[in-house]
């Protein structure tokens, strides 16, 4: 509860409903945004704050705003709630126990945007965020804050929401566009960017959730208090989500520029069982891996992330103790890449397999050293050669794993088996 | 080879239909697909082709969508169906014990239907559920923190 945006209220049957939204403050950045801001002057103030996407690309978000023509007669707001980068599982505490702070943020970006149907694409593996999200959309429906003629402003606008079906790529922005317009979640060529082409060819805004709930907060505070929190160049804080080998995973809002090993020893309660660290990926699965002797003096923050090698992307932390297999860790990522490539992109679709199928190979005791050379060089096919950045995001792991434990990939190669008992859970 | 559904299955369509703006048909594919399915609990291409009659689109687009996303199921499965977290964070808590466990329980291999048509079980990538993990789906509901005992208790409960 020592969060300043999300977690600021004690969870409880109910804290999730208009109510209790309300009697925390909620809507009023809403009610503020519609009365006193043009939607030029919303913009603004977003740009002002320096608030950047939360889904892991991190770019600005009043940026990416500005893009959209000012003379566009139909603009689509989407809200990502495609929520699937293995580690994340920030967007779905907001649906939970939130859904109205992510409702008003839509609203004051359509706002700022000139947008009238905005679309909220949540996976379709979602149970209760959808139903907490329907359910407040009701209420919302009911108190006149969503649909026509919001709080008397003159501004309406509707929310639909959108159930995907299992693809991890309608993730990216384009490919959710596309899967919104009833299509396979082929992503697209950019340019043209969706904020110029979008969905129907329309001008269109792709925003994760935590970004979104955030607006609201911005709005009630200004954007120069939220500049003021962590760091300068990415400032605010977000929602890291640790997972894996520690005592209590979870969720912690902290300011950008926090401590990793802080939030790893210190918020998550330290490695579990009383075990060493051996590595964190810090940002989602498809960030390159930290050694423990890497990450003692880095920061939550891009700046002293891509310093380690690394990135925030959706600051979803994974940690992992001494003992554990990192090849056989390798394979589970490598498998579950081979298995979401869209098939779009032949140097993903094959790539991606051909990487998932040689360490499967290896795991059996059957590789060579000929297959780890062909895995340290099959990455430098896929990065760059693809329409989006899943292939990126399948080779960063391989790429990074081979060169901080190599030795472990040579021994189980010469020996047929793990240099560690083969577990990945104590 | 079109079937007609129920109509009210078809009230559902036209409510579904009146959420979005009319200029955004296609856009009913996924959300009449999962109407379908959630029914009848799966989805044949003969559904999709009647449900592309319904949006006035051609039937080979829905087919393609029916067939490439990964939650949408063209044969009957079990009154079950558990599908296993098996990404990086559920296996770092130790997934791998909860599909032994299941396997063992069910008599059943992964992929595979008891006899009975009582359980399906699956494996399935990352549910957003790593703080709480390890997790699986039963049908739509989530069971997060897993372990032996918890996954006998789950199992017995279910009417």
């Amino acid at each position: 509860m020592n969060g300043t945006v999300f977690q600021t209220f004690p969870i409880t049957a109910t804290s999730h409903t208009l109510g209790e939204y309300r009697a925390r403050g909620g809507y009023a950045g809403l009610g503020q945004a519609l009365r006193e801001w043009t939607p030029a002057q919303v913009g603004e103030r977003a740009k002002a704050s320096g608030l950047q996407g939360r889904g892991g690309a991190g770019f600005m978000t009043g940026l990416k705003w500005e893009f959209v023509s000012k003379d566009a007669p139909v603009v689509y707001l989407c809200c990502n709630i495609d929520e699937g980068e293995p580690g994340t599982f920030k967007d779905r505490w907001i649906l939970e126990h939130s859904p109205h702070q992510l409702i008003e943020g839509m609203l004051i970006a359509s706002y700022a945007l000139r947008v009238r149907h905005a679309f909220a694409y949540i996976r379709g593996e979602f149970d209760l965020p959808l139903r907490r999200l329907e359910a407040a959309l009701q209420e919302a429906y009911a108190a006149g804050l969503v649909g026509e003629n919001i709080l008397g402003s003159g501004f309406s606008c509707d929310i639909v929401v959108h159930r995907g079906a299992g693809a991890y790529v309608c993730g990216e922005e384009s490919s959710l566009i596309n899967s919104l317009e009833g299509k396979k979640g082929f992503p697209r060529n950019k340019p043209p960017f969706p904020a110029v082409r979008g969905l129907y060819q329309k001008p269109t805004v792709v925003n994760n959730v935590e970004t979104l709930a955030t607006v609201p907060w911005i709005m009630v505070h200004g954007p120069e208090a939220y500049a003021a929190i962590g760091v300068k160049k990415s400032p605010g804080t977000r929602l890291f989500g640790v997972s894996g080998h520690v005592e209590r995973p979870g969720l912690f809002e902290r300011p950008t520029g926090y401590p990793l090993a802080q939030l790893i020893h210190e918020d998550a309660g330290g490695i579990l069982g009383g075990r060493k660290l051996k590595a964190v990926i810090p940002g989602g699965s498809s960030t390159p891996i930290l050694t423990a002797a890497e990450i003692e003096t880095v920061t939550l923050d891009p700046e002293s992330m891509t310093r380690a090698g690394s990135m925030v992307g959706s600051g979803a932390v994974i940690v992992i103790a001494e003992g554990t297999c990192m090849v056989r860790l390798l394979q589970v990522l490598s498998r579950f890449y081979a298995h979401e490539s869209c098939g779009q992109c032949t140097p993903c679709r094959e790539g991606t397999d051909w990487m998932n199928r040689i360490l499967e190979r290896v795991i059996a005791g059957q590789g060579t050293p000929a297959d780890l050379a062909t895995l340290r060089r099959l990455p430098t096919g896929i990065q760059g050669n693809t329409v989006c950045a899943l292939g990126d995001a399948a080779s960063m792991p391989v790429a990074s794993f081979m060169k901080k434990f190599g030795e472990e990939f040579e021994h189980y190669v010469t020996h047929g088996r793990s240099v560690h008992d083969g577990r990945l859970a104590p | 080879m079109s079937t007609p559904f129920p109509s009210a299955l078809l009230e559902q369509f036209d409510a579904i239909r009146r959420r979005y703006p009319p200029e955004m048909k296609t856009s009913l594919v996924l959300p009449l697909l999962h109407c379908v399915q959630d029914a009848q609990g799966h989805v044949t291409e003969a559904d999709a082709v009647t449900i592309a009659g319904y949006i006035g689109m051609p039937a080979i687009q829905v087919v393609e969508a029916l067939t490439w996303y990964s939650m949408f199921d063209r044969e009957p499965q079990g009154r079950y169906v558990i599908k296993v977290c098996r990404n990086i964070a559920c296996s770092l808590r130790g997934s791998e014990r909860v599909v032994a466990h299941l396997q063992k329980k069910l008599g059943i291999g992964v992929g595979e239907t008891t006899a009975d048509g009582r359980f399906t079980l699956r494996t399935v990538e990352c549910l957003a559920s790593c703080g709480t993990a390890p997790a699986m789906q039963v049908n739509r509901t989530y069971h997060e923190q897993l372990d032996e005992a918890k996954l006998d208790r789950i199992l017995e409960a279910l009417p």
